[in-house]
C-alpha cells in the first residue's frame, strides 16, 4: 500500500543568498496510514517546519510532497484548503478556540467549510464533542472550560470533519501532566480507531505514546524508530 | 455557506455594538444628508410645479418700460397704459382674457379692525385671467366697471382680518375714505413661488381705483390669458405687436413695455431649485465617501484583530474566498445598516423640513433605492481592501499571531 504521507528529498529555505536559512535539508520520510508518529527535536530543527508541511500549511522549496500520491508541492491556496477540509485535522498547543463561541460551535466551524447544514453540523458537532467525553459542555464557551477542557474541545473540532490525519503541534505543551496524559489516552484511542496521527512534542514521556518516534536536527531527520516502550503506560 | 457568512457578519456586529454604531455613523449621516437633501428638493419642485400648474393657461404679464438687470431703461419715461390698451389687448385673437391693473397700497377698515394690503383696480375678467374662482359672492358687472363703482372683492387673508369668521357679503368697508361695498371673497390660494401671501388683496373696477384712489388715469400692468392652443412665443409677438402700433414705437426704435411670461419665472425657479438640490446632494455624497473610509478603517483593525480567527479558520479548510466573502460580507452588512438607518432618518428630517417650509413631502421610492445600493456600494468598494488583506494572510504567521 502507498504511503499516506511522503517526502522525497523536501527541503524548505526562507530568505535568499547569504541570509538563506535552511529549515529543512533534503528529508525523505513515509509515514503509514494507521500509525502514531512522535516528531521531536530541538528549537530550530525543523520539525514545526515538517508539520505545517505535512499539515499543507506550507510547501516545500524543492522536493516532493505526496499525500495519498496527490503532489502537493504543486498545489495551489485553495486545493491545498481542500485538503485540509477533507482530509486534515489540527490540535494546537495553544487550543486556538474561537473565544465567545460555544464548544458546540467552534466543533462545527469545519463542517461550515464542508458545506454542511446546519442540523447535520449540529449532530456531527455533538457526536465528535461526545467521543472526547465533553457531553452536557455544548453550550459552554471556551472561558469557562480547564485548559483539558479546552483542547477536547480543540480535538473535537479535528475529529467533526472525519479526517484521515490528525496533526497535534505540541498538544500538551499549555496542560498539567495529569491532563497531559488525559488527552494522550484520548488521541491513542482515536488512533486506535483508525486515525493517523502525527504529533509534536518535547516531552519523552508524551512521545512514549506514539508507536514511532522522529528526530529532527539541523533540518535533518537523525533518527526514525519504532518506541520501545509499550503502547499503554499509565501516569 | 452565503446564509452562514451573513450570520456571521450579523453575530460579530451585534457583539460590538458601539463600535457598530461609531462604525455606521459616517455612512447614516451620508446617506441621511442625500436623502433629506434630495426628498427636500423634489417637495419644493413639486411645489413649483403645482404653482405653475395652477396658471393654467399662459399668463402675460405686460408692464411699461424695459425689464432686466442693472437699472430700467426708461422705466421713469416710459408712458403709461391706459384702459383702452387692455380693451385692444382684450381683442385680439389670440387672447382669451385682458384685464388692467391699477395698483395701490391702502388700508382698510372695517369697524375697529383694519389692514394693509394691496388693492388692485382691474375688471372683471382679472380672476378669468388668473383662474381664480371666487369662495362666494360674485365679481364686478360691466356696468359697475364703466361707472367706478365703490364696490369691492375681498381676498382671503383681507376678508379674515376684517371680518373673522363672519359674512362680509353686502358689508361696506372703508378703502381709504371711500366706503366701498363687498361683492365678493375669493378662494384662498395660499403663498406664491416666492412665499408671499397670495390671498392678500382688495380687487376693485379699475376706474374706482383710478378715480377714487390714485387720481389719474393710469394703468401700472395689464394681465393677459392666453387661449390655450396659443404658444407663449406667439401670444407674446402678437400683444408686442399691437402695442408697439399703439405706442406708436416707429421700427429702428425699441420697445418702451415689457411683456413677461408667468411660466417663464416658474420654470427660472425650478431650475434654480435642481441646481440648489443638485448642489447641497454632492456635498452630502461627500460625507458618505467619509463614511466609506471610517467602516474601511473599522474593518482593517478588525482584520489585524483577528489575524488567529483567520487562521484557525484556514486551518480547518477555509479558503482564501471563503475568508474574503466573509469580511466582504461583514462590511456590506454594515454599510447596509447604515445605509437603512440613514434612509429613515433622512425621510424624517424631509418630513419635518417640508412641514415647516409649508411645501409637500415628497419621497420618493427611487432615490431611497439609489441611496440603499450606493451605501452597498460603499461597504463592497471600502471593504474590499481589508477583506483582501485577510484573505491573503498566511495560516502558519497568522496561526501565530498574539
Amino acid at each position: 500500500m502507498a504511503p499516506l504521507i511522503q517526502f522525497s528529498g523536501v527541503s524548505r529555505s526562507y530568505g535568499r543568498g547569504e541570509a538563506e536559512v535552511r529549515a529543512l535539508d533534503g528529508v525523505d520520510l513515509s509515514i503509514a496510514r494507521g500509525e502514531f508518529v512522535a516528531i521531536m527535536g530541538p528549537s530550530g530543527s525543523g520539525k514545526s517546519t515538517a508539520m505545517n508541511i505535512i499539515g499543507c500549511l506550507d510547501r516545500p522549496s524543492t522536493g516532493k510532497y505526496l499525500f495519498q500520491g496527490v503532489e502537493v508541492q504543486d498545489l495551489d491556496q485553495d486545493r491545498r484548503a481542500l485538503l485540509r477540509r477533507h482530509c486534515l485535522g489540527f490540535v494546537f498547543q495553544g487550543f486556538n478556540l474561537l473565544a465567545r463561541q460555544s464548544a458546540l460551535e467552534n466543533v462545527e466551524l469545519p463542517l461550515i467549510y464542508k458545506g454542511l447544514l446546519k442540523a447535520q453540523r449540529v449532530a456531527r458537532a455533538r457526536l465528535a464533542l461526545k467521543k472526547v467525553g465533553l457531553e452536557g459542555r455544548e453550550n459552554h464557551d471556551p472561558s469557562q472550560l480547564s485548559g483539558g477542557q479546552q483542547q477536547r474541545v480543540a480535538i473535537a473540532r479535528a475529529l467533526a470533519s472525519d479526517p484521515m490525519v490528525i496533526l497535534a503541534d505540541e498538544p500538551t505543551g499549555n496542560l498539567d501532566s495529569q491532563r497531559s496524559h488525559e488527552i494522550m489516552q484520548l488521541l491513542q484511542a482515536l488512533n486506535r480507531d483508525g486515525i493517523t496521527i502525527v504529533m509534536v512534542t518535547h516531552e519523552e514521556d508524551i512521545a512514549a505514546y506514539a508507536q514511532r518516534l522522529l528526530v529532527f536536527t539541523d533540518g535533518k531527520l537523525s533518527h526514525d524508530a519504532q518506541t520501545p516502550a509499550p503502547i499503554s503506560r499509565s501516569a | 455557506m452565503l446564509w452562514e457568512t451573513i450570520s456571521l457578519a450579523f453575530t460579530t456586529i451585534i457583539r460590538n455594538k458601539l463600535r457598530t454604531f461609531l462604525t455606521v455613523l459616517g455612512v447614516v449621516i451620508g446617506v441621511a444628508a442625500v436623502i433629506a437633501m434630495v426628498t427636500i428638493g423634489q417637495g419644493s419642485s413639486a411645489q413649483v410645479s403645482a404653482s405653475v400648474a395652477a396658471l393654467g393657461t399662459n399668463v402675460l404679464t405686460v408692464r411699461p418700460g424695459t425689464r432686466g438687470f442693472g437699472p430700467p431703461t426708461g422705466g421713469a419715461a416710459a408712458p403709461r397704459f391706459s384702459l383702452k390698451d387692455a380693451e385692444a389687448l382684450a381683442d385680439l385673437p389670440v387672447v382669451g382674457f385682458a384685464a388692467p391693473v391699477v395698483s395701490s397700497g391702502q388700508t382698510v377698515v372695517f369697524g375697529n379692525a383694519n389692514a394693509a394690503t394691496q388693492v388692485y383696480g382691474t375688471s372683471g375678467d382679472y380672476t378669468r385671467v388668473q383662474n381664480w374662482a371666487l369662495r362666494t359672492g360674485r365679481s364686478f358687472e360691466p356696468h359697475e366697471e364703466s361707472a367706478g363703482s365703490a364696490v369691492c372683492v375681498l381676498g382671503q387673508t383681507v376678508a379674515s382680518k376684517l371680518f373673522g369668521n363672519s359674512d362680509p357679503l353686502g358689508q361696506s368697508i372703508r378703502v381709504k375714505n371711500v366706503a366701498c361695498q363687498v361683492l365678493g371673497v375669493l378662494s384662498a390660494r395660499g403663498s406664491g413661488s416666492f412665499g408671499q401671501d397670495q390671498d392678500d388683496l382688495v380687487l376693485m373696477p379699475a376706474k374706482a381705483v383710478q378715480r377714487r384712489l390714485e387720481g389719474n388715469a393710469n394703468v401700472d400692468s395689464i394681465a393677459v390669458a392666453l387661449r390655450k392652443s396659443v404658444s407663449a412665443q406667439d401670444g407674446i409677438a402678437a400683444v408686442q405687436s399691437v402695442l408697439r402700433e399703439r405706442r406708436r414705437i416707429g421700427l429702428t426704435q425699441a420697445d418702451n413695455f415689457s411683456v413677461s411670461d408667468s411660466k417663464e419665472l416658474s420654470t427660472m425657479l425650478g431650475g434654480i431649485n435642481s441646481v440648489l438640490t443638485g448642489l447641497l446632494s454632492s456635498v452630502a455624497a461627500v460625507s458618505l465617501l467619509v463614511g466609506g473610509i471610517g467602516i474601511m478603517n473599522i474593518m482593517l483593525v478588525s482584520v489585524t484583530e483577528r489575524t488567529r480567527e483567520i487562521g484557525i479558520r484556514l486551518a480547518v479548510g477555509a479558503s482564501a474566498g471563503q475568508v474574503l466573502l466573509q469580511f466582504l460580507v461583514e462590511a456590506v452588512v454594515l454599510s447596509l445598516l447604515g445605509g437603512a438607518v440613514g434612509i429613515g432618518l433622512g425621510l424624517a428630517i424631509a418630513y419635518g423640513g417640508s412641514v415647516f417650509m409649508a411645501i409637500p413631502f415628497a419621497p420618493s421610492g427611487a432615490v431611497v433605492a439609489l441611496a440603499f445600493g450606493f451605501s452597498a456600494l460603499v461597504g463592497v468598494v471600502f471593504g474590499y481592501f481589508p477583506a483582501r488583506r485577510a484573505a491573503r494572510l498566511d495560516p502558519i504567521e497568522a496561526l501565530r499571531y498574539q
